[in-house]
């Protein structure tokens, strides 16, 4: 079935969306809100979930597409969809857990159950109805197109999307080399901090590849990370003195998909990383057991829990950074959640024995500093940009910084735009891409099982 | 005293076991005094909190302590990311970034009042050590707003002389698998 979006657009993009700044109504107005729920949530490949969470048949996690409920799982016969959590009777939730392992949903409001293909099995006393319940339309709707890129599970309900590989394009190098870092590629996510603010879901965007706000924005971390005097470069310290020199650089693949790649900050050595990481619980007691094991090899284990320095953002909701996946839910159009799900690395028999065991207790613990005492002054500021932008009469939001300046920005022959972390081109260039999709008027569908 | 790394295996271990089916009858503690000894370090530790004294709130702990706010009921912390988890270092840490003046989301500070109710005490593995279970409401006004956060509380205490020192405090909440706003004085 086929949901046709009005043709008429809601204000004139390109007066609000200039080359140097955009309107403050794009944070702020309930219609531009909802109308991103379509024309971006629903037209892109956004990201749903990583197969780590149903790594089994029947598996199940409860996820979002923009505002629709979506019960993320992996069916009976193995294959992944992203079925409507929406019964096709009277519109209730059919599954109300957060994540389980079932072979099918009853409704709890009248019976009707459904496989977990998305077919409905039956519904209470079908002699009480007239029709025919083998007709399509009374099985769950689900998104049209789901595929994982290496375990990272997208969906779209617009059938003109290109494939997602070729959605992420050049983006999927810088993703592959994060997945590569773990021994066989393989992760796993375990738990989450999960935040939330009081402001627009784009707030959260601005930031993702931002390097201009580190030293202001997390003072208090590096301050606090740096206590010690006999370590004053932990974190990112690199950013103390003239970050825009530093050899660090933003990259932006188009389609709003960008990266900040620190590594060039970083020595290319084996344990580098280790040794600019925060103190952690735990730090000196594991180091201690893996280099009494391996002596000098340990570096490279120490550095698995250590935080990756890139930011990869792939438009319009997944952020990788660190060893982190981090996921933009928007809520309403002042507020969004993002949650910062933690990731392990996967025992297999290129890990020599309980070393993948003394890795993730270190990197579970490295991985709850950035959310607990770096992301809060993030959402904070992003919260007073929200009260900020109350102010109407001062319509803009600046985003020029890098813009102009010769030989600043380069882009090469195809396409990929590249400039110092500090600039702000990824903004310009994902929110010109953003306008794009506003102006667009595609075309969603759901399809029902099989 | 200077900082020593102890968490460790045997350190999760100790915490599991610690942690394990310690609300029973059988363990339950009667005796007046022992249970008005705990509830008024409880009482002073939320009096401290409320009115800042981070430092103050620090010295209530042990040496070898422990502030844990699980991320699921029940959560691993071996297995899962928790919504905190700092040893004593971190708690420091913790106490030192609200104290730099630029830790955004507790400027100004927050206003806080805890009540904590509802307490209650079993043994522990010997009589050096303590369980308290309580409930707690946190209500914070910041920005103008107001908001409550909700859970219980599980103090494991180790005596100090004539009193206790926290060992570990396991801070419940009941919405810890949610989406937090501003958790930093969640303590």
């Amino acid at each position: 079935m086929n949901i046709s979006i009005s043709s008429r657009p809601l204000h004139d993009w390109d007066a609000l969306v200039q080359a140097d700044r955009a309107h403050r109504i794009l944070y702020t107005d309930p219609a531009v809100f909802q109308e991103e729920m379509t024309k971006v949530f629903g037209a892109v490949w956004v990201y749903l979930g990583h197969e780590s969470q149903i790594p089994k048949k029947d598996d199940f996690i409860a996820t979002k597409l923009g505002l629709r409920p979506v019960i993320l799982l992996r069916d009976s016969a193995g294959t992944l969809r992203a079925l409507y959590n929406r019964c096709t009777h009277r519109g209730s939730t059919v599954c109300r857990a957060a994540s389980g392992n079932a072979k099918a949903f009853q409704c709890p409001y009248h019976g009707w159950t459904f496989l977990n293909s998305g077919r409905l099995a039956g519904v209470p006393w079908p002699d009480g109805y007239a029709c025919d319940f083998k007709d399509d339309k009374f099985n769950l709707a689900q998104l049209p197109r789901v595929e994982s890129y290496r375990g990272f599970i997208f969906g779209t309900l617009n059938l003109e999307m290109p494939p997602l590989t070729e959605y992420l394009g050049e983006a999927a190098r810088p993703l592959d080399e994060w997945i590569d870092r773990n021994p066989g590629g393989r992760i796993a996510v375990c738990g989450a901090n999960r935040l939330k603010y009081k402001g627009n879901w784009k707030l959260a965007y601005d930031n993702s590849c931002d390097g201009y706000h580190v030293v202001f924005s997390h003072r208090s971390l590096l301050e606090m990370e740096n206590r010690h005097e006999k370590d004053p470069n932990k974190g990112m310290s690199y950013y103390k003195s003239k970050p825009d020199e530093a050899p660090m650089y933003c990259r932006c693949y188009g389609r709003g998909h960008h990266l900040k790649d620190k590594r060039p900050n970083v020595e290319k050595r084996a344990g580098a990383l280790w040794a600019i990481e925060g103190a952690h619980p735990g730090k000196e007691r594991y180091e201690a057991r893996l280099r009494e094991r391996f002596g000098k090899e340990a570096d490279r284990w120490l550095d698995l829990a250590s935080s990756e320095p890139i930011n990869l953002t792939i438009f319009p909701n997944l952020l990788i950074l660190g060893n982190h996946i981090q996921v933009l839910e928007p809520v309403s159009v002042d507020e969004t959640n993002t949650v910062w799900y933690g990731t392990a690395i996967v025992d297999g028999p290129d890990i020599p024995p309980g070393v993948a065991e003394d890795i993730n207790a270190l990197r579970l613990r490295t991985q709850e500093g950035f959310p607990t005492f770096g992301e809060v002054d993030d959402l904070t500021n992003f919260e007073e940009i929200q009260k900020g932008l109350a102010a109407q009469e001062d319509e803009w939001v600046y985003m020029h910084r890098g813009m102009d300046i010769p030989g600043r920005i380069t882009t090469d022959e195809r396409g990929i735009v590249t400039g110092p972390a500090t600039d702000e081109v990824f903004m310009r260039l994902y929110i010109h891409h953003w306008k794009e999709l506003m102006k667009a008027n595609p075309v969603l569908s759901v399809k029902r099982a099989p | 005293m200077s900082y020593v790394g102890y968490v460790d295996d045997a350190f999760y271990r100790d915490l599991a076991a610690g942690f394990a089916d310690w609300q029973r009858e059988d363990r339950r503690i009667s005796d007046p005094s022992l249970l008005e000894s705990c509830r008024a370090l409880l009482h002073l530790e939320a009096r401290l909190l409320d009115e800042g004294r981070f430092e103050d709130w620090l010295a209530l702990f042990a040496d070898e302590c422990l502030f844990w706010v699980p991320g699921s009921p029940g959560g691993d912390p071996k297995r899962e990311i928790a919504v905190a988890f700092d040893d004593r270092r971190q708690l420091e840490g913790r106490i030192y970034r609200l104290r730099t003046g630029y830790a955004w989301s507790q400027v100004p500070q927050s206003r806080t009042s805890r009540i904590v109710s509802n307490v209650e005490a079993f043994r522990g593995e010997s009589e050096a050590v303590c369980m308290v279970r309580s409930s707690f409401l946190i209500t914070e006004l910041r920005g103008g707003e107001a908001r409550t956060f909700a859970g219980w509380n599980a103090h494991r205490l180790a005596r100090d002389g004539g009193g206790w020192k926290i060992l570990v405090k396991q801070l419940n909440l009941i919405d810890c698998d949610q989406n937090l706003r501003n958790p930093s004085l969640l303590l």
